[in-house]
């Protein structure tokens, strides 16, 4: 394998190590306290919210939005220390 | 002044706007009018995303839905956000390298073959006209509500508009009256809920209002005041669902992956610079969604409660004069079954009195709350704005699949660059008029279509995409099989219990206690089973080809979105 094939299988390698991480969030958040343990997390309350009801209306969409910073933050310097960018 | 007035000068401001920036960013390229040129900034390209992605549904009936729905509501908001995080992992980046004009020029290139590129722009074509069909719907609403002209002239407005700057302009027309729409959608929304917010719990942020106590000095939380009245009326409680979790699940994954392989969105990250910018501007854009998206469940809340409170069983003749004017729209209907003169609003249906359209929470709940005429006003204008910036959107994808897909690439690949731009002006006209008449002529499905363009979308693009990029080996037999069994058995499922036909059914048989608008992540399951199933009994694909897979996963020299 060339120099150059290395590298981008080593870049790939580690960007689909980033994509699992935080899709592991991305459905922990939703799937998992929105949904599926909405019941045990109602138990807990913050203020007026029943906290799985939060999740699924509220929690879960900010931290949609912080994943996606995250990713690009992660990426753009992945992409530096390749030197793709 | 009057609510109509303003209503006129509002709406005749923001269409002056939107005109003049129609005539400012004329495309001259089919460049330009594909993918504005290559050029669009991040942060102008996420305004416009989430303007594109915001219809006339996200800004008059979601909240409307979750009023009434509760908890199971949550589906939307979790389905319609969540898929964004997926497009920004799993597909913009990768297409923005890849670097053409639509979505079908994706799929017909990576997978080497006429047939796949035209099954892509048959379910591109289905999945944008249910969509903008409600688009030209929720326009007239609009225009007859506040404007008390008749809908179907509202409608005739409506396209002349779009028609206008989309057909001019293309993409780059397009991208730019969007940034605009967004402003206004995004202002017409918070404007309204602020000031509620604020009435109702004294808290100036709805996203914290929701879960503050009444403003009325008895301490008790909002929501449990809510869900405290829900129950004595015999509703669901407000903060648990009714819906199976199984349903919700697969609701909300039906969503989530219909969202990320929506062709109109998708072809937004072709009109940035570079890998990096789409990235970014997928960021930007869900970011600008979330503002609408966390407010939205609040307003619901608010909007639930000052109903009940001002409606239940109180005298009908005390009735504030926003109930007479939607009584003569027919969206609220009041029946005094027991002739005692008062509003029995319950949830035994036998008993109840009072139906409400779920669509008028948002454009009511001002009027219900008592708020100054220019923010009813303004309510109007940020509809009409969610509903033609996504309109426009769709016209665009629609023309492009044409003029692009089908005219260049399949039937007449010699066509000059000026040919090619008349040729999707005229499409882009076509598919307005056909669209206006399915807005003046709405098919009675319209609900069930709009879950359909999810499922297909979550059924036939969203795996197909995924697998180009992710696995190298994916080759043609696989990715069109996967696509038409997908789709085939979306329809298949869809036509049968929402139309009764194959036999028809009821909730009872539903496949794993799935609904209908559940069933699209079943669909994409077995597509992506029969795409890698097929592939391994198939040949690999071309070296070639895998060269380009191993190309779009390195964001490094992304060309300008090119013709071949």
């Amino acid at each position: 394998m060339s120099d150059k094939k290395m590298k981008a299988t080593a870049y790939w390698k580690e960007n689909v190590k980033y994509l699992f991480l935080l899709l592991t969030i991305w459905f922990l958040v939703s799937y998992g306290a929105g949904i599926l343990f909405k019941d045990a997390l109602n138990t807990i309350k913050i203020g007026g919210f029943k906290l799985g009801f939060w999740f699924a209306q509220q929690g879960s969409i900010y931290v949609f939005v912080i994943l996606i910073f995250v990713y690009v933050r992660l990426m753009n310097k992945l992409d530096k220390k390749y030197g793709y960018d | 002044m009057s609510v109509q007035t303003w209503t006129y000068i509002l709406v005749g401001i923001t269409f002056a706007l939107y005109i003049g920036i129609a005539i400012w960013s004329r495309a001259g390229s089919t460049k330009e009018f594909y993918v504005a040129g290559g050029g669009v900034s991040p942060l102008a390209n996420g305004m416009a995303t989430a303007a594109d992605w915001m219809s006339a549904a996200s800004f008059i009936s979601m909240a409307g839905i979750i009023a009434f729905a509760g908890y199971d509501g949550s589906v939307y908001l979790m389905g319609w956000t969540g898929g964004y995080v997926l497009l920004a992992l799993l597909l913009a980046p990768y297409l923005r390298k890849f670097g053409k004009f639509t979505v079908p020029d994706f799929i017909g290139d990576r997978y080497y073959s006429k047939t796949a590129r035209i099954v892509a722009v048959i379910c591109a074509l289905i999945v944008s006209f249910t969509y903008v069909a409600g688009q030209m719907r929720g326009v007239g609403v609009v225009f007859s509500r506040f404007l008390e002209v008749d809908i179907n002239t509202g409608v005739v407005i409506g396209m002349i508009i779009v028609l206008f700057y989309a057909v001019l302009g293309g993409m780059k027309g397009i991208t730019y009256t969007q940034v605009a729409q967004y402003c206004v959608l995004i202002f017409a929304f918070m404007v309204p809920a602020i000031f509620i917010s604020i009435q109702m719990t004294g808290n100036p942020i709805p996203q914290l209002g929701m879960g503050s106590t009444l403003s009325d000095g008895s301490g008790t939380y909002l929501l449990d005041k809510l869900d405290g009245l829900s129950t004595e009326l015999g509703f669901n409680e407000y903060t648990s669902g009714t819906k199976s979790i199984a349903d919700v699940f697969a609701i909300t994954l039906a969503l989530m992956v219909g969202t990320a392989g929506l062709p109109h969105v998708i072809v937004r990250f072709f009109t940035v610079k570079r890998v990096k910018d789409a990235r970014k501007s997928a960021g930007l854009a869900l970011l600008l969604i979330a503002i609408l998206y966390t407010t939205a469940p609040a307003v619901s809340v608010f909007a639930r409660t000052n109903m009940i409170n001002t409606v239940s069983d109180k005298e009908y003749v005390t009735m504030p004069e926003w109930f007479k004017n939607w009584e003569t729209t027919g969206l609220l209907q009041f029946d005094d079954k027991n002739k005692d003169g008062k509003i029995q609003y319950v949830a035994d249906t036998d008993k109840n009195e009072l139906i409400v359209d779920r669509d008028i929470m948002v454009l009511a709940n001002p009027e219900i709350a008592n708020l100054p005429a220019w923010v009813i006003a303004l309510v109007a204008a940020g509809g009409l704005a969610a509903a033609l910036s996504t309109a426009a959107g769709l016209l665009l994808v629609i023309s492009a699949s044409v003029s692009h897909d089908l005219i260049k690439k399949v039937f007449k690949p010699n066509i000059s660059d000026k040919g090619e731009l008349w040729a999707a002006r005229i499409s882009a006209t076509v598919a307005v008029v056909i669209a206006g008449y399915f807005g003046i002529n709405p098919p009675g499905f319209v609900a069930a279509v709009v879950a359909l363009a999810f499922g297909l979308a979550a059924a036939s693009f969203f795996p197909a995409i995924v697998l180009g990029i992710f696995y190298k080996k994916m080759n043609k037999e696989g990715a069109i099989a996967g696509m038409v069994i997908g789709t085939l058995l979306m329809l298949f499922y869809m036509t049968k219990f929402k139309f009764g036909w194959f036999g028809g059914g009821t909730p009872a048989d539903w496949w794993f206690g799935i609904s209908p608008e559940g069933f699209g992540s079943i669909a994409m399951i077995a597509n992506f089973i029969v795409s890698i199933v097929i592939m391994k009994f198939t040949p690999d694909p071309p070296e070639d080809v895998q060269e380009i897979v191993e190309d779009i996963r390195i964001p490094s020299g992304a060309k300008e979105a090119i013709d071949h």
